[in-house]
């Protein structure tokens, strides 16, 4: 999975030829019981039809019906290769436009290389990183939005981003940002008309209908990027941090939770899976422990975490995990709770308490105290986290907090930084139009700023795209995959 | 004998091409088919207008002959949104339309290497895709190095008044033909257009009563940048009528007598500038529409129904007029009709007018497809300019969309080609803030003086103009005020007192102060309304919107600096955009049609979209 996580970093290589065939094992590298090699380009199907041959009378690849899949052996000029199943895509039928060839051969490296060194000997070389989709964009079949979404996609580590990529990638972003478009063009027309019209015998906008025309663009706009904070969350995971004093046993929680995790994953099989690190996914949710190598360090010094310390790292999170030692005093941790809760904001942010080392107590001891922590917190979880104790009641709460209401399928999530500042300037221009319309300004001044709104709602689906963005998304992300 | 440039047409496009080469030091003919109608207004008799004043005094900054011709036969002057911001501030005119041809013809008479030759152009004389010369109708051969075709409505004219068609350029005048014949033998794209004019009215038929007095604006400004002394004619007044269903329904009546409806006409109009059966046919619910009953002149009783015009039968055409309120008793002196003419798609030349395919050859006014007597003048002089540097063997002369109109439009007409004739508005330019008619002399004259078509006089003028307003501007930031000095003005104007002293730059950032409200009371600021010359007011204008507007005007130029970037990133002129198989058909057929320089210009031309120059930004590796 390296190679695609390279996805963000590599840049569009100048001296690519998009004339080539290129060709690429499609599938994760590394062992698994089949893997999939894809050309792609002008001579994709002359170059597998060279290798390939089909039991009994043998047909021509070329009369191949496209988009079914057959059998077929694959053999170079040493010999057999392997058995494979074959499918064939006719330009502009396929994903990147051009004509494509699916080769699904067994798992083992090695077959997969000699493929890779066959199709090489025959005409095609290897595909950069990211090529596949740039061809996509190149030839139409995907905007901008849609083509960071496949990348997006290919990185989707839950359900929740799988599903968001899927959204984006299928245009409906880019379908309501277009709409938005057009309704900003509508309120343009009105204002320009005004100006360039003003001596003729019609009838303009009054003052109130344009401005609760932007003040609806305005909803739109401000419903849109109200999302991105949640579509951040689901895309890279709810940032959660776990505060406490030193020995509370943080560590031990956080490895306890990742640990089965892991498990978890590895149980499914025939998944291999890019593991990040300090994240993990329950219910299909994902969770991202934010410093946490900061909180680990200071296991090793003895040294008091103050507020003051933590400060940041509990701004960052949408959920803060605050542990204790059972045998702490639970009234000097609801000051300590209180303090934290007087930083949060309301909405947004989420205290728990999690009451660790309940394999210290036993019997009736380990039941009044228990007793009087749920006294005098509402909601408290007790756990040990060395005896992985409990854990299932904690990955509960996790999943209730509101931060991760789950967005119905017709709502529209923004997920992508670079429409999130696009949207986000937009409607401060939108605020500015309203402003000039509230002042009395004149509509010429007036458009000036809904013409910055116009822009900025293009540079999304790339409708009044400039170097300048083309160069940020090419040097962040590289269409393709 | 041999010319350096011959202008075929001495409309307004010809007349000012004429004029810049000839100014230039060009040897000039100028051939046009009849030399008493020189300049002729042949629709309304008025100049400038929303985006138009702003070209008018465009080409006088650069050193034309509109502006200064305007305010001589000017009969009322108006500035238009007047209550908008200062880029939409535009100035109008309505003009003697006799005195107006008059005055040009005088003002090219004076012009040293211009001469004139009264025939018809049959046939430009090519040699080696090289144009060189012209052949007329009486069957001279006259060589030059540059040729400027400026053909107006005359290419092929056909003239429709109802079922009666007529060839000719004008109403009774005779059209040209062979030159579209030619060009299209050759492999020109050729197109079709259609504009109308209304019908010329009786002034002593019309109860004036009955309709709505306009007059022109008290203060009489000029289009003009030039220090010259001139006669003002007398002014005259406008007036507004209105239809009604009576009106709607003569017209409908006959609807199929007209060849719009009938189907005889086919090519396309200006959807902006409609007949009176397009109105009645395409807005039923409206029951009425202003008319504006223009005067043709200072003392004639001849009058021009602005927003009547009509190719009905001339019966019907006085029926439904009779029906106006006021027009009860109309007559007229010649119908409305509807005129067919050739035109040449505009993607056909380069931003210096010229031809590709023709070297040498250049293009002007409606022959492009453009309407409105300010585009023809404006894209005349530019090719009267470029003619002469070609034949110089000097640099082209282009302007760009952030530098006047002039450029939006030649640039508009190159690259995105017309699908109804092309008129200027201000919402086609991107920097409006910038392309205002007050500094059309701050953004052309430097210009027009580095070409040699600007005299020195006039160069100076503007240098001194604007070096005094950011002497002004200094004073203004540094002087300080306090309070009880102007107070009691706030008060007057309704804007709020001040607390304590703040600089006066302040005081005139607020919309409602303004710089005659207070410089009474401030002697650092006191010269300047002590003067009440041109000079003076056009500075203290210059001043204002200076401050007033500083932010908006910043925020435009930022703007254009940051497009201009793409302007840098080059496209190669042999680029084979057919075979580049990830660009749109579309966008393959028209970049390999219009062969943009750089990204910029590729990004401005219709059906390349957006992830079209995405394609080739990949393409240029970037």
């Amino acid at each position: 999975m390296i190679q695609h996580r390279s996805l963000y970093i590599c840049k569009v290589n100048p001296t690519i030829d998009f004339r080539d065939t290129i060709c690429a094992v499609s599938t994760p590298p590394g062992l698994g019981a089949i893997a999939m090699v894809r050309l792609s380009g002008d001579r994709a199907i002359d170059i597998a039809d060279s290798l390939i041959r089909f039991p009994g009378k043998g047909k021509p690849l070329k009369t191949l019906s496209p988009n079914v899949l057959r059998f077929a052996y694959l053999s170079d000029n040493m010999g057999l290769i392997d058995d494979v199943m074959v499918s064939v895509y006719h330009a502009p039928h396929s994903y990147t436009g051009e004509d494509v060839v699916e080769i699904t051969c067994h798992g083992s490296a090695y077959i997969q290389q000699r493929i890779m060194l066959a199709l090489i000997h025959a005409g095609a070389r290897t595909a950069a990183p990211g090529e596949f989709t740039q061809r996509a964009f190149l030839h139409g079949k995907m905007d901008l939005a849609q083509a960071e979404a496949v990348g997006d996609l290919i990185a989707a580590e839950n359900a929740a981003a799988h599903r968001l990529a899927l959204t984006q990638m299928r245009g409906q972003v880019s379908e309501k940002i277009k709409t938005l478009r057009s309704e900003l063009v509508d309120m343009a027309s009105l204002i320009e008309l005004e100006l360039d019209f003003s001596e003729e015998d019609v009838e303009f906008a009054d003052r109130n209908s344009l401005m609760d025309l932007a003040g609806e663009i305005l909803h739109t706009l401000e419903s849109l990027t109200g999302s991105f904070r949640q579509g951040n969350v689901m895309k890279n995971g709810i940032p959660v941090a776990i505060i406490g004093e030193p020995n509370v046993g943080k560590s031990t929680l956080l490895n306890a939770l990742l640990q089965e995790d892991r498990a978890i994953v590895s149980e499914i099989p025939g998944t291999t899976r890019d593991f990040i690190e300090d994240t993990i996914t329950i219910s299909g949710f994902m969770f991202r422990f934010i410093d946490t190598a900061g909180l680990r360090a200071s296991k090793d010094k003895v040294e008091k975490i103050g507020i003051d310390r933590t400060y940041r790292k509990i701004k960052e999170a949408s959920l803060i995990l605050l542990v204790t030692d059972i045998n702490s005093n639970p009234e000097s941790v609801q000051t300590r709770v209180n303090e934290i809760q007087s930083l949060l904001k309301d909405d947004e942010q989420h205290l728990v308490v999690v009451v660790n080392k309940t394999d210290k107590l036993t019997g009736s001891r380990k039941d009044e105290t228990g007793r009087r922590w749920h006294e005098t917190f509402d909601h408290v979880i007790l756990i040990s986290a060395l005896r992985e104790k409990n854990l299932e009641e904690l990955r509960e709460r996790l999943v209730k907090i509101p931060a991760l209401k789950q967005p119905g399928d017709q709502e529209i999530i923004i997920s992508n930084m670079r429409h999130y500042e696009a949207l986000s300037h937009a409607a401060e221009a939108i605020r500015r139009t309203i402003n000039g319309l509230n002042e009395g300004l004149s509509n010429d001044l007036v458009a000036q700023d809904l013409r910055e709104a116009i822009h900025f709602i293009g540079e999304i689906t790339g409708e009044i795209t400039t170097d300048d963005i083309l160069g940020n998304i090419f040097s962040k992300f590289c269409i393709g995959k | 004998m041999e010319y350096d440039v011959i202008v075929v047409g001495a409309g307004h496009a010809g007349s000012e091409a004429a004029a810049a080469a000839a100014k230039m030091g060009s040897k000039v003919l100028l051939v046009t088919m009849d030399m008493t109608k020189i300049a002729q207004m042949s629709c309304n008799p008025a100049m400038g207008g929303i985006a138009k004043g702003q070209i008018v005094r465009e080409i006088d900054a650069l050193g034309g002959l509109s502006g200064i011709i305007t305010d001589k036969s000017s009969i009322q002057f108006r500035m238009l949104n007047k209550s908008k911001g200062p880029a939409m501030w535009s100035p109008r005119a309505q003009c003697d339309r006799i005195k107006f041809s008059i005055f040009w013809r005088e003002e090219l008479e004076k012009i040293k290497n211009l001469d004139f030759w009264q025939d018809v152009v049959i046939k430009i004389i090519i040699e080696k895709g090289k144009a060189i010369g012209i052949k007329t109708k009486l069957g001279r051969k006259i060589k030059g190095k540059a040729i400027i075709l400026t053909t107006g409505t005359f290419m092929n004219g056909l003239i429709h008044v109802g079922r009666n068609r007529m060839d000719g350029g004008r109403i009774s005048e005779p059209h040209s033909t062979g030159l579209s014949e030619q060009m299209k033998a050759i492999g020109l794209r050729v197109g079709r257009m259609k504009t109308g004019t209304p019908a010329r009215i009786d002034g002593r038929s019309i109860n004036f009563k009955k309709l709505v007095r306009q007059s022109g604006d008290p203060e009489r400004r000029r289009f003009t940048y030039d220090e010259v002394k001139f006669k003002r004619l007398i002014q005259r007044d406008c007036y507004i009528a209105h239809t009604n269903e009576r009106v709607h329904e003569e017209i409908r009546k006959k609807i199929k007598e007209s060849p719009i409806y009938n189907g005889t006409i086919q090519s396309i109009g200006p959807r902006y500038c409609p007949s009176i059966e397009d109105k009645i046919i395409t807005f039923k619910d409206k029951d009425t529409h202003q008319l504006f009953l223009e005067p043709e002149g200072e003392y004639t009783i001849e009058y021009y129904l602005n927003g009547f015009s009509s190719s009905l039968p001339l019966e019907v055409q006085i029926a439904a007029l009779r029906k106006i309120e006021g027009f009860e008793k109309a007559h007229i002196f010649r119908p409305g009709y509807a005129i067919e003419y050739d035109y040449f798609d505009p993607t056909q030349i380069k931003h210096t007018l010229e031809t590709k395919e023709i070297e040498n050859l250049y293009f002007a006014g409606q022959i492009n497809g453009t309407t409105g007597y300010e585009e023809a003048a404006a894209q005349g002089i530019m090719s009267g300019i470029n003619a002469n540097l070609k034949t110089n063997n000097m640099e082209p002369f282009i302007l760009a969309r952030d530098e006047a109109y002039i450029g939006v439009l030649i640039d508009d007409l190159v690259l995105k080609g017309v699908d109804e004739p092309y008129r200027m508005f201000t919402s086609r330019a991107e920097f409006r803030m910038l392309l205002r008619q007050d500094n059309a002399d701050y953004r052309l004259t430097g210009k027009g003086f580095k070409i040699g078509l600007v005299e020195e006089k006039k160069y100076n003028r503007m240098i001194s103009k604007y070096e005094r307003r950011d002497q002004w501007l200094e004073i203004i930031e540094k002087t300080s005020i306090k309070p009880e000095k102007v107070n009691n003005i706030l008060e007057e104007k309704k804007s709020s007192r001040l607390r304590q002293g703040v600089k006066l730059r302040e005081i005139l950032l607020r919309p409602e102060i303004k710089i005659d409200d207070l410089a009474g009371r401030i002697d650092e600021i006191k010269q300047l309304v002590e003067k009440e010359d041109d000079y003076s007011k056009e500075l203290k204008e210059s001043i204002e919107i200076a401050i007033k507007y500083g932010g908006y005007i910043n925020r435009e130029k930022n703007m254009a600096e940051k497009l201009k970037r793409l302007e840098s990133i080059k496209l190669r002129r042999d680029i084979d955009y057919l075979r580049i198989k990830s660009l749109s058909t579309e966008a393959r057929q028209k970049l390999n049609k219009v062969r943009p320089k750089n990204i910029a210009q590729a990004s401005r031309i219709s059906g390349v979209s957006p992830a079209d120059i995405s394609v080739l930004l990949i393409y240029m590796g970037r």
